[in-house]
């Protein structure tokens, strides 16, 4: 016991010797293509991402779910390539890619050996405007998405309800509606739709490049000059997304599932995003989450969990790094025999203790080490850190804000975390959502 | 088109890098053996501990305790409670993950290197001397009782659950890991006890190091963390023996789509012919778009999001396995393709072309797994419970180019079984009905 009292007042120094972060450099070529590189040359291995500024949120109305959708079509046939031969040739490279979309990107990728990189580059740039999108590959390639949104939606109850919860959330801005789309607008959307949504973001100048791993930024440059360099930019920038109107309600949302297994009260909280060089407030949010949240001694999970054991699981998290809004999200999976009103009352009794105790001066300096030596582990993974900054870039921040986000971190008190506290609990309009089976005779007995 | 001669003359010019892993084979003074990877250019190691076993030691009077023992292990240790364990970690930004699965517990570890003693210490208390307080033993319950009733509402669980149980009567294999819930609500502190005593031991541990650490060093760390653990535990059981036929099981699910789990007996790791079947598979359902089901099912028409088969070496009964989800009413349509798949490369093996291509990609992907401390601690565990040779890393590319047509042929005749294939669908499938 004692060693351990220890272990964590001295635990909290500062982390010895500096941290180095890790080489990142960027360039933009003069179409407009912003390019960062990031360097690990422990093994010969490089990630080569392209990160469109154009996602679900950016989708004409009624046409939800195109910007996954074509994105699922970027792997079809272009005017030098056969429909799957981009990943044919990437395997036959021993490669390996992907591609992912959310509302603010949507974003392509291959792991490759490092001396490949130039015949990536090259297929990417391909793609970039060569798609010929036949409307047999259109067609097929519907079915696999309503797969994709079987597979992962529709057979999931909380999906469903999140789906819910975010239309809810939002009122005009188009993070309401799913990345994946609704059902019954993929289902109607066709080639001309697809093609124009196409031609107007997939372009240089509405794009980020970032290339990790055994790689120079002189190199990276050469190559992106010789395969992105030819592009012309599309000088076609995205267009203002609707803004919510100030919201004056709170709001609840049910959804009845046979399929729950453990239901759940949930509530989310619209916030401030990080913003470009006024990321002071998204720190102490992010902290807030990881005060009230992180691991056992969180706030929420020692009380529910640990001290009352009157809840499974009790946590919250904080997404920022979007473009236009965050969302503060606190929820409860009751223990059995709980229910989910009684659960809600936990969650405004204990947020409410919260409020009123503040934190615990040793927990945010725990908290504080493991974001420095977050720093340390980052480093092993730099596709992983690729990603970060592909995630943050397209959410309007810029590599500067990117860097100074741990000095951010590290500067912001348990003041500043209360302060956002209560910006969040006592001063915004919420979402409850409750995740349950439907009320049933058999219930009751 | 020019562009296009050009990326062929790319594809085939060069064969990527080889990995430049060095791994060491460390024996700590204690008698541990383990094996490195040191590399000093970011300042912590990382640790991956395999005990083999795991909930095949469980009694059957005591289903799921080897699962909900390893559970355990964070929710307290010598005098200090679950909270306080957890704040210690924090204190040190080290990470500890205790996972337990049908043949194995893996524990990881990641620790920093100024202070990786206090780390270690800390990652003893929770391997040697767990608490099982009665608090915490209620509170893991109901979590796992929780985690129980969801995987009833799991499709994949439930096709899962369904096939094990039929392939492997009278063997621990055809429980689930977690128990049941009458077993999880009957199990006790001794139950706990006893399994840690019998499934955390010196004789069937495998252990990876990655990252800034010397062999002495890591040595003595090793002798820290494991040194007091017992010497062996309650034996492994015999041969599973897979008891399914061919067939189709149908399970009614309420839901939009159904998922299906589909397979027969395998190959052993060790048997001649792996290599040839590692290949068929990777051409058969292999993680990539290329592969002829994904081709088939996905690309072609349009039947599923994503299918794909795997070889499950098992230590005790080898199966070839597959997994994808249909709409209902598109669902039988894929199984009529996945059984002509099957019985076409049972007969006909694979083309040149496929071969090669085959082989292309799992040679040069091969080099490009060894990144990552924890990534490479992993694989090097992994090496060892599969009774791998140290340089299997610089051997294992060729094995894979000496695959000829000819062997896949012979092995696909000899693994591949349309008529032993047996498909658990779970859902409310259209035009499928149990027993077809």
């Amino acid at each position: 016991m004692l060693r351990f009292a220890f272990v964590a007042l001295s635990g909290l120094i500062a982390l010895t010797g500096p941290t180095r972060a890790a080489d990142v450099s960027e360039f933009t070529l003069d179409n407009g293509l912003q390019a960062i590189v990031i360097e690990d040359h422990r093994a010969p291995v490089v990630v080569h991402m392209l990160w469109y500024r154009v996602g679900a949120a950016d989708e004409p109305p009624g046409e939800s779910g195109i910007a996954h959708y074509l994105e699922h079509l970027l792997f079809k046939a272009t005017e030098t390539l056969e429909n799957g031969e981009f990943s044919e040739i990437v395997e036959a490279n021993g490669g390996s890619d992907n591609a992912f979309t959310s509302w603010d990107y949507t974003g392509y990728f291959q792991r490759v050996a490092s001396d490949r990189l130039g015949l990536m580059m090259q297929m990417e740039a391909d793609r970039m405007r060569n798609l010929l999108l036949t409307e047999d590959d259109i067609e097929t390639e519907r079915s696999v998405v309503l797969e994709e949104r079987a597979e992962r939606t529709e057979t999931s109850p909380g999906a469903l309800l999140g789906e819910q919860m975010s239309a809810t959330l939002y009122q005009a801005h188009p993070y309401r509606i799913p990345i994946i789309g609704w059902r019954h607008e993929i289902e109607q959307l066709g080639r001309d739709e697809i093609f124009d949504f196409y031609h107007r973001f997939y372009a240089p100048d509405n794009a980020i490049l970032i290339v990790a791993g055994d790689v120079t930024p002189d190199e990276v440059q050469a190559l992106a000059e010789i395969h992105y360099g030819p592009i012309a930019a599309s000088n076609a920038p995205r267009k203002a997304r609707p803004t919510e109107p100030p919201q004056i309600a709170n709001r609840r949302v049910t959804y009845e599932d046979p399929r729950v297994s453990d239901p759940y009260v949930i509530r989310s909280y619209l916030t401030q995003p990080r913003e470009p060089g006024d990321q002071e407030t998204a720190a102490a949010l992010t902290l807030l989450s990881n005060v009230l949240s992180h691991g056992a001694t969180g706030f929420l999970p020692s009380a529910l969990q640990f001290d009352e054991q009157r809840a499974l699981y009790a946590a919250g998290f904080y997404s920022g790094t979007r473009l236009d809004y965050g969302e503060f999200t606190i929820y409860n999976v009751p223990a059995p025999g709980i229910s989910l009103e009684e659960a809600e009352a936990d969650l405004d009794r204990v947020i409410a203790d919260f409020l009123e105790m503040g934190i615990d001066p040793e927990q945010f300096a725990r908290l504080q080490f493991q974001w420095e030596a977050s720093r340390i582990y980052e480093e092993d993974d730099v596709g992983e850190l690729a990603r970060t900054y592909g995630n943050a870039l397209s959410a309007g921040l810029s590599v500067q804000d990117i860097q100074e986000w741990p000095e951010i971190i590290a500067a912001t008190t348990p003041e500043d975390v209360m302060e956002a506290a209560r910006m969040v609990f006592e001063g915004t309009y919420h979402v409850t959502g409750y995740l349950t089976q439907p009320a049933t005779e058999e219930a009751t007995e | 088109m020019m562009f296009r001669a050009t990326l062929i003359a790319l594809t085939l010019s060069t064969t990527p890098a080889l990995a430049q892993v060095q791994i060491q084979e460390v024996t700590s003074p204690g008698g541990l053996t383990a094996w490195l990877v040191e590399d000093h250019s970011i300042p912590f190691v990382a640790l991956d501990i395999e005990f083999s076993g795991a909930a095949n030691l469980d009694p059957e009077d005591a289903r799921g305790a080897t699962y909900m023992m390893t559970a355990m292990l964070e929710e307290g240790a010598g005098g200090l409670t679950a909270r306080d364990f957890a704040a210690a970690t924090e204190s040190l930004a080290t990470y500890f993950e205790f996972d337990s699965y049908r043949d194995s517990i893996i524990v990881t570890a990641q620790m920093l290197t100024q202070n990786r003693d206090e780390a270690a210490d800390l990652l003893r208390l929770a391997l040697i001397e767990p608490s099982f307080g009665e608090a915490a033993i209620e509170r893991v319950r109901a979590q796992i009782l929780s985690g129980i009733d969801s995987d009833q509402n799991d499709p994949g669980e439930i096709a899962s659950e369904a096939f094990y149980s039929m392939a492997f009567q009278g063997h621990p294999y055809a429980h689930q890991t977690e128990g049941t819930v009458e077993s999880v609500l009957a199990l006790t502190r001794d139950d706990l006890v006893d399994a840690h005593q019998n499934a955390l031991t010196r004789d069937r541990v495998f252990i990876g190091a990655a990252g800034d650490i010397t062999p002495d060093e890591l040595g003595i760390l090793l002798d820290t963390l494991l040194d007091d653990l017992p010497e062996n535990g309650t034996p492994s059981p015999g041969p599973a023996n897979y008891q399914l036929e061919g067939g189709l099981t149908v399970i009614n699910y309420p839901t939009p789509q159904s998922t299906a789990l589909f397979g027969h007996e395998g190959i052993e790791r060790h048997d001649p012919d792996f290599f040839p079947a590692f290949v068929l598979n990777q051409i058969l359902g292999g993680s990539n778009f290329r592969s002829r089901l994904m081709q088939e099912v996905r690309v072609e028409r349009g039947l599923t999001y994503g299918i794909g088969t795997f070889l499950s070496l098992l230590d005790h009964e080898p199966l070839m396995l597959g997994q994808f989800s249909s709409s209902n009413e598109l669902v039988a349509e894929a199984i009529d393709v996945l059984r002509a798949e099957w019985a076409d490369i049972a007969e006909n093996g694979v083309s040149a072309e496929e071969l090669a291509a085959a082989q292309l990609y799992l040679t040069g992907s091969y080099p490009l797994r060894f990144t990552g401390n924890d990534t490479l601690a992993a694989i090097m565990a992994r090496m060892q419970s599969d009774n791998m040779p140290i340089d299997y890393v610089n051997t294992r590319n060729d094995q894979v180019m000496a695959v000829t047509q000819q062997d896949i042929a012979r092995t696909a005749a000899r693994l591949m079984d349309p008529d032993a294939l047996h498909v658990v669908v779970v859902g409310e499938p259209v035009g499928l009905e149990d027993g077809g």
